[in-house]
C-alpha cells in the first residue's frame, strides 16, 4: 500500500491527530469559514494582520485527517510571511496537491508542506487538502466571508 | 428483515440461493480496483447491472431503434410495443390496478417532482400542510419546500428516535386538518430503516389523507405490492433495482392521477392542439412530455424480469445474513458506532469511526477495493439530528457475499492501523 503511506505521511497524521494553532483568534482581523458541502469538511479561520504581514492564523472546526493536517500545517507555514510570500506558497501548494508542481524534483526545501504532494495521487481529496488554502488566500487578498471548494 | 436470528426462516432458502451463479450475471463485479478485487458496497447509490441490461440496451439501438407512439412504420411499431409491455410489467411487479397508473419518468426525484407540482397545484394552498419524516432523502424534502414555498404553505416533519425510527405517536399528532399529504420514505437510504408504512398509511386515510411513498431505497430489498400496501403515489428509480440510469417510474392511485393536471407539456402527453386550446392526452401520457428514454425503459423491462425471477424469501434471508454479518463484523471493531439501528432495516451500515473521518475511512478501503459512500447520503437533516457531518456507509445487495464483508472487515482493521 505505498500510494497510502505517500497520502498518510506522519507529519499529516500528526497535524491531524494534533492540529496546530487550532484555536479561535480573538483579535482576528479576517475570520473566514471554509465548507465543503460534499463532505462536510467544515473551518473557520482566523488571521491577524500587521501591515502587510501575516502575524498569526488559527482554526477551528472538524473535517477529514488531509483538510484538518492541512489547515494545520498552513497555520504555522503562513505565520510571520508577508502577504506576497503567502501567495508564493499558496500557488506551489496547489500545484503540489494537483501534481503541477514544475519545481526541484527534491522537495525538502518545501518543508512540511511537501508532505502534501502524495494527495495528487488521490483526485478526489485534492479539494480537502485545498480548503483552508483557498479560503486564507481569500480573507487575505479580498473580503470573501465564506469559501467552498465547490 | 430484523437483524436479530430468525428462527422462523427456513433453512433451505440458504441453499436455493446459489449466489457464486448470480454474481456471474453481473459482468463489473469481476472487476479489480487497484489491483484487489472489487466489493462493492455502494449499492444505495446505484446497483450493478446483469448482463441482459446491458445487452438489452445494445439490442434495442442496433436492431430495434425508432420513436414510440409515432410511426406506422414497423420499427416504430416494435418499439411501442416493447416500450409498453414495459409498463405492463411494472404494473405486475407493483401490482397495480392498471398500467394507466404506471407513469415513466427519469428517476425517483423527478417522480417526487412530477407529484409536487402536480398535485400540488391542484390540492396545496396557503396555510396547508405537508408532512414528511426525519429520514427524508433531499429529494423528498426539497420539491416539497419549493411547493411549500409557492403557495405559502408549511413543511412539518415527523422526528425520529435515536435508533432511526420514526416516532408514530408524533405522527399521528402531526396529521391534522391542514395536512394535504403525506411523504415518506418506505426504506431510509442513510440509516436502512423500513418505515412502518402500512401503519402510518392506514392513519393517514383515516384522516382521508393521500401518502406518497419513496420506494428508492425499498424495491432493491423488498416485494412491494401498492394494492397491499394502499398508497397513493410510489416512486422508484429503476438504477437502484439493477437497470439503467435515466429511468424511474411513479405509481398513481388512477383517481388522483385523472385529477391531477400536466406536469410538463410537449409532444405524447397531447390529444390535439391548436393555438387557441390543448387537450391533454389520457393516462399515462398525460404525464410523459417528449420522447422518453426508451432503450433505457426496455432494458429496465429486463431487470424487473430478471429481479421477478429471483428466489425472494432466499434473498431476503441471504441479504439479512450479509447484515447481521456486516453488524457484527463492526462491532468487533474498537471504536466503532452504527448510525441506524432500527428493529426494521434492510441492508444498509451506516458507521463511524473514532478519530477518524468517514471521507478518510472511505480512501483507505477504496484501496482495497472496497467502494463504499462516504459524506452525507443527500440526507444532511439526518446527519444533524446525530450531530454528526457525515458517516461511511456499506450498502449491500443480493450478488454481496459474507468473504466480502471480511475484506471489509480486515480493511477496517487497516484504517484502525494507519490512524493508529
Amino acid at each position: 500500500m505505498a500510494d497510502l503511506q505517500a497520502l498518510y505521511q506522519e507529519i499529516i497524521l500528526d497535524h491531524n491527530k494534533n492540529p496546530r494553532n487550532f484555536r479561535v483568534l480573538p483579535d482576528a482581523d479576517r475570520v473566514v469559514d471554509a465548507y465543503n458541502p460534499l463532505c462536510g469538511d467544515h473551518y473557520t479561520l482566523y488571521v491577524r494582520l500587521d501591515g502587510d504581514r501575516i502575524a498569526d492564523v488559527t482554526f477551528q472546526g472538524s473535517g477529514c485527517a488531509i483538510s484538518k493536517a492541512s489547515a494545520s500545517v498552513m497555520s504555522t507555514v503562513l505565520k510571520g510571511k508577508s502577504i506576497a510570500d503567502a501567495q508564493k506558497i499558496f500557488e506551489v501548494f496547489h500545484q503540489l496537491v494537483r501534481g503541477e508542481f514544475k519545481g526541484e524534483r527534491d522537495l525538502e526545501h518545501l518543508g512540511k508542506i511537501a508532505a502534501f504532494a502524495g494527495v495528487s495521487e488521490f483526485p478526489t481529496r485534492v479539494k480537502c487538502a485545498i480548503l483552508a488554502w483557498h479560503a486564507v488566500r481569500g480573507a487575505v487578498s479580498a473580503n470573501e466571508q465564506t469559501v467552498t471548494t465547490e | 428483515m430484523s437483524i436479530s436470528p430468525d428462527a422462523n426462516k427456513p433453512a433451505s432458502d440458504q441453499a436455493l440461493f446459489d449466489v457464486e451463479r448470480i454474481r456471474r450475471d453481473f459482468p463489473l463485479l469481476t472487476a479489480t480496483v487497484h489491483g484487489r478485487p472489487l466489493v462493492y458496497f455502494d449499492n444505495a447509490a446505484t446497483s450493478q447491472k446483469p448482463s441482459v441490461v446491458i445487452e438489452a440496451e445494445r439490442h434495442y439501438y442496433q436492431t430495434e431503434n425508432a420513436n414510440v407512439h409515432r410511426g406506422v412504420h414497423a420499427l416504430s411499431e416494435r418499439a411501442t410495443a416493447e416500450y409498453e409491455e414495459v409498463r405492463r410489467l411494472v404494473a405486475r411487479f407493483l401490482n397495480a390496478e392498471s398500467e394507466r397508473e404506471i407513469i415513466f419518468v427519469r428517476g425517483a426525484t423527478e417522480a417526487i417532482n412530477l407529484v409536487a407540482s402536480s398535485f400540488g397545484r391542484m390540492a396545496v394552498k396557503a396555510g396547508d400542510e405537508i408532512l414528511v419524516t426525519a429520514m427524508e432523502h433531499h429529494s423528498n424534502i426539497v420539491p416539497w419546500q419549493l411547493l411549500c414555498g409557492e403557495k405559502g404553505a408549511t413543511l412539518r416533519v415527523v422526528p425520529m428516535n435515536d435508533a432511526g425510527e420514526v416516532l408514530l405517536d408524533e405522527y399521528e399528532r402531526l396529521l391534522t386538518p391542514k395536512t394535504r399529504l403525506v411523504a415518506l420514505a418506505h426504506v431510509s437510504n442513510a440509516l436502512g430503516t423500513v418505515n412502518p408504512v402500512r401503519r402510518m398509511i392506514e392513519a393517514a386515510h383515516r384522516s382521508g389523507i393521500p401518502v406518497l411513498l419513496d420506494g428508492a431505497q425499498a424495491v432493491p430489498h423488498l416485494r412491494v405490492d401498492v394494492r397491499e400496501l394502499d398508497c397513493d403515489f410510489y416512486v422508484l428509480s429503476s438504477h437502484k433495482l439493477f437497470g439503467p440510469t435515466g429511468v424511474g417510474v411513479l405509481y398513481g392511485r388512477e383517481r388522483l392521477l385523472d385529477a391531477m393536471p400536466p406536469y410538463q407539456g410537449g409532444g405524447d402527453m397531447i390529444r390535439s392542439v391548436t393555438f387557441e386550446k390543448t387537450t391533454f392526452n389520457e393516462l399515462p401520457y398525460k404525464f410523459e412530455a417528449g420522447t422518453p428514454n426508451i432503450a433505457g425503459t426496455i432494458a429496465f423491462g429486463e431487470a424487473i424480469r430478471y429481479v421477478s425471477a429471483l428466489p425472494w424469501p432466499a434473498v431476503m434471508a441471504h441479504e439479512d445474513a450479509l447484515l447481521r454479518e456486516a453488524t457484527i463484523a463492526l462491532g468487533t471493531i474498537n471504536g466503532t458506532r452504527i448510525i441506524g439501528t432500527a428493529a426494521e432495516k434492510v441492508g444498509v451500515l451506516s458507521f463511524l469511526m473514532d478519530g477518524i473521518h468517514p471521507h478518510d475511512i472511505g480512501t483507505i478501503l477504496d484501496q482495497y477495493g472496497v467502494a463504499v459512500r462516504t459524506g452525507h447520503h443527500c440526507a444532511q437533516p439526518v446527519m444533524d439530528r446525530y450531530g454528526i457531518p457525515a458517516t461511511a456507509r456499506a450498502s449491500f445487495a443480493f450478488y454481496n457475499t459474507r468473504e466480502e464483508i471480511s475484506v471489509f472487515a480486515d480493511a477496517l482493521k487497516r484504517v484502525k492501523e494507519v490512524f493508529g
